[in-house]
C-alpha cells in the first residue's frame, strides 16, 4: 500500500489483537509518553497542532472540541467513543477495532488523561456485538497489564473503560442520541445548546469523538502533533481510512494519505484498482450516504477541471452544484449499469426507517420521500413528483433538531441536481421501468483509465 | 417510528418469567460496569442477553428486566421499541437479517433476499412453517465492502452468493440438529 500508514500499519503482524504481541510493537507508548511525561494540556495542545478533525464525517477540529470541555470542580468528566458506525458506506472502525482493538484503547486512555476522565466508554452499535466481545477481551488484558484501573503506569491516573452496545438504530451515531442511548434510553437527539461538553452524559461534561478520531491521537502523541500536520494539504492533515464499497474491483478499507488524487484511489493499484467486471463509472458517493452523488465527470476532477482530490476541501469544491464532501469516508462507487433512482430510494427508505420520529419535518418527511421514490422506481410516478421531492427536501432541510434530515435531504436533492433525465426516465418509460432497473444508459460514464 | 407491529400485551402470554441463575450472573455483570445510581444504562445490553436466550424479546421478559433494574416497565418497553433488533414477536430460531441499503444493493442484494424467500419458501418477515428461520431485511449493517451481506446471531455473512446462502442454510439446518 502507497504511502505512510499510522493506524493500520501493523495489522497484519500475527497476533496484534493481543496485549504481549500490540505491546513488543511499540503499544502504548503513547500511554507512557503522556502520562510520564506530559501534562493533559500538552497533550490537547499537540491535537490542536496536528489538525485533526473529527473522522465520523463531521470534519469539526478535535483538538478544538477537547477546549470546549467544561471543568467545573468535583464534577466527574468523561470521553465517549462513538463506535456506532452506520452511516451506509462505512465499514473503517469495524476494521480497526477488530484488527487492532489494543489502538483504540490505547488512544481512549492516552485522550481520557488529556480530558481527565476517569470513567470513559465505548458505545457500539449493537450489530457489532461480537467486536464488543473482541474490545472486553483487550480491555481486561489492558487491566491485567497495568494499562487501565488505578494508578496507571505509576503515574497516579485511575481510568475505567466500559463498552456498551446499541440495539440497531443510525441515529444513535449523533452524539446526542447517542448519550440518551448510553443513559438507557430512546436514542432521540437533544436539543444544543447545552452542547455535550458541557452537559453530557448523565449531565456531565463529556466529550464524544469517532473511534478513528481517538485511534488518531495515538501517532499524534507519539510522533508530535506538528509531524503529523507534515502530512496531508490545506486543513485537511494525516492520514483517513476509508471505506470504499460499490462496483469496485477491490473494495474495501484503506488508510491513504490525505491528498490523494481521486483517480489514483479508484483506479491505482495500491488501492482499489477501478471499477469491477470491466465496466465504467457512472457515479460516485465519496463520503457516506448522505453527502451528494457525483456523476462521473465530475468524480476526478472538479467543475474548473482540476484534479479532485482526497481532502476535506477538494471534494467539496464546487459546493452542492458540482462538489460533495468527504464525509465519513464512505466511498460508494457506481458501474454504469446502476440505476439512480433505485439506490436512491434505498437511501430514502434507509432514512425513513431511522429518523426516530421526533421532529415533525423529519418523521413526515423521509417517510413522504420514500413514498415518493418507491412510486418513481416503480414506474407509477409523474414529473410532479419530482418537484414535489424537491419541494419536501426544502422543508426538511434545517428544520430539525439533529442533521439526519439534511442527510436525508440531501443525496435525493443531489441525485435529482444530476441525474434528473433518469429520474424523468422513470415517469416516461414506466413499463420499462419495471423491467429495467438500471433505467437510462448515462451517456457521461467515464472511460476506463489505465494508471 | 419502528417495530409498530409489536404484539399487544393482550395477545401475550403474560405469565412472568424468571432468568436462569447464568443470566442472572450476566446481567449482574453488566450493571456493576455502570455507577451506582446509573444502572439504567445497563438496559439495552440486558435486553441483548434477554434475547440472546429467549429467542425474542416478550412482555414478561421485559417486566422482569424492569423489575431488576428497579425501573417502570414502560421505560423498558419504550427503549425496546426503538431498537430494531429487538423481535417483539416471536421469531424462528434462525432469524436471516438481509441489508438492503445502498452498497449491498449495488452488489446484488435484491437477488440475495429473493433467492432466499424462494429457497425457504417465505416473504421478507415470515418465519418456515418448522420454526426454523425468519427472513427479515436489514438497513445497513456496516459491512457494505463485503456485500451482500446477512446477519444471524450477530454473525455476518458476507460476499453472498446463491451457493454460498446453501451452504448457510444448510450448516444453521445440521446445527440446529445438534441442540
Amino acid at each position: 500500500m502507497a504511502g505512510r500508514q499510522l493506524l493500520l500499519e501493523n495489522v497484519h503482524i500475527p497476533g496484534i489483537e493481543t496485549f504481549d504481541v500490540y505491546r513488543k510493537n511499540g503499544g502504548y507508548a503513547s500511554v507512557e509518553k503522556a502520562l510520564k511525561k506530559m501534562t493533559p494540556d500538552e497533550v490537547v495542545e499537540e491535537v490542536k497542532k496536528s489538525g485533526l478533525r473529527g473522522r465520523g464525517g463531521a470534519g469539526f477540529p478535535t483538538g478544538m472540541k477537547w477546549s470546549f470541555l467544561a471543568k467545573p470542580d468535583g464534577v466527574p468528566r468523561h470521553l465517549v467513543c462513538n463506535a456506532d458506525e452506520s452511516e451506509p458506506g462505512t465499514f473503517k472502525d469495524r476494521y480497526l477495532m477488530e484488527k487492532i482493538p489494543h489502538l483504540l484503547i490505547e488512544g481512549m486512555i492516552t485522550s481520557s488523561y488529556a480530558l481527565g476522565a476517569n470513567l470513559s466508554f465505548i458505545y457500539i452499535r449493537g450489530e457489532f456485538m461480537y467486536i464488543l466481545h473482541i474490545l472486553e477481551k483487550a480491555i481486561a488484558e489492558a487491566y491485567a497489564n497495568g494499562m487501565l484501573g488505578k494508578n496507571i503506569m505509576g503515574s497516579g491516573f485511575d481510568l475505567d473503560l466500559v463498552v456498551a452496545p446499541g440495539g440497531g438504530a443510525y441515529i444513535c451515531g449523533e452524539e446526542t442520541a447517542l448519550l440518551e442511548s448510553l443513559e438507557g434510553k430512546r436514542g432521540n437527539p437533544r436539543m444544543k445548546p447545552p452542547f455535550p461538553a458541557v452537559k453530557g452524559l448523565w449531565g456531565c461534561p463529556t466529550v464524544v469523538n469517532n473511534v478513528e478520531s481517538i485511534a488518531a491521537v495515538v501517532p499524534i502523541v507519539n510522533d508530535g502533533g506538528e509531524e503529523y500536520a507534515k502530512i496531508g494539504i490545506e486543513r485537511s492533515t494525516g492520514t483517513k481510512l476509508i471505506s470504499a464499497s460499490g462496483n469496485l474491483v477491490r473494495p474495501g478499507v484503506y488508510e491513504i494519505e490525505m491528498g490523494v488524487s481521486v483517480e489514483e484511489f479508484i483506479y491505482g493499484d495500491d488501492y482499489c484498482r477501478g471499477i469491477a467486471n470491466g465496466k465504467r463509472m457512472k457515479a460516485c458517493i465519496p463520503g457516506g450516504s448522505s453527502v451528494p452523488i457525483l456523476p462521473a465527470h465530475l468524480v476526478t476532477k472538479t467543475a474548473a477541471g482540476e484534479n479532485r482530490l482526497m481532502t476535506y476541501e477538494s471534494l467539496a469544491d464546487g459546493g452542492f452544484a458540482s462538489g460533495s464532501m468527504l464525509g465519513s469516508g464512505g466511498f460508494i462507487v457506481f458501474d454504469e449499469d446502476q440505476c439512480i433512482v433505485r439506490n436512491t430510494y434505498t437511501f430514502a427508505r434507509f432514512y425513513a426507517h431511522e429518523s426516530c420520529g421526533q421532529c415533525s419535518p423529519c418523521r413526515e418527511g423521509t417517510g413522504w420521500m420514500e413514498k415518493v421514490l418507491h412510486r418513481l422506481e416503480y414506474g407509477h410516478g409523474t414529473m410532479e413528483d419530482i418537484s414535489l421531492l424537491e419541494e419536501i427536501n426544502k422543508k426538511i432541510e434545517g428544520n430539525t433538531i439533529c442533521p439526519l434530515g439534511d442527510a436525508a435531504a440531501w443525496p435525493v436533492a443531489a441525485a435529482i441536481r444530476h441525474f434528473r433525465e433518469e429520474f424523468e426516465w422513470h415517469v416516461t418509460h414506466p413499463a420499462e421501468a419495471q423491467t429495467r432497473n438500471y433505467g437510462l444508459i448515462q451517456p457521461r460514464v467515464e472511460e476506463i483509465k489505465a494508471l | 417510528m419502528h417495530n409498530m407491529k409489536a404484539t399487544s400485551p393482550s395477545q401475550q402470554d403474560l405469565t412472568p418469567v424468571e432468568f436462569n441463575a447464568e443470566m442472572m450472573a450476566e446481567i449482574n455483570r453488566v450493571i456493576a460496569m455502570f455507577p451506582e445510581g446509573k444502572q439504567k444504562s445497563a438496559l439495552i445490553r440486558i435486553l441483548h442477553i434477554v434475547q440472546t436466550n429467549f429467542g425474542w424479546t416478550s412482555v414478561p421478559a421485559m417486566n422482569k428486566v424492569a423489575e431488576i433494574l428497579n425501573i417502570q416497565p414502560i421505560e423498558v418497553y419504550e427503549v425496546a421499541t426503538f431498537y430494531t433488533m429487538f423481535h417483539l414477536n416471536p421469531v424462528g430460531n434462525y432469524v436471516f437479517e438481509v441489508c438492503r441499503t445502498g452498497p449491498c444493493m449495488l452488489v446484488g442484494s435484491d437477488d440475495i433476499i429473493a433467492y432466499i424467500e424462494n429457497k425457504l419458501n417465505i416473504k421478507v418477515g415470515e418465519t418456515t412453517t418448522d420454526g426454523m428461520f425468519t427472513l427479515k431485511t436489514a438497513e445497513c449493517l456496516g459491512a457494505c465492502g463485503y456485500g451482500p451481506v446477512l446477519q444471524c446471531q450477530y454473525k455476518f455473512h458476507e460476499h453472498l452468493t446463491k451457493e454460498k446462502v446453501d451452504e448457510i442454510i444448510e450448516a444453521y439446518r445440521q446445527a440446529s440438529l445438534l441442540n
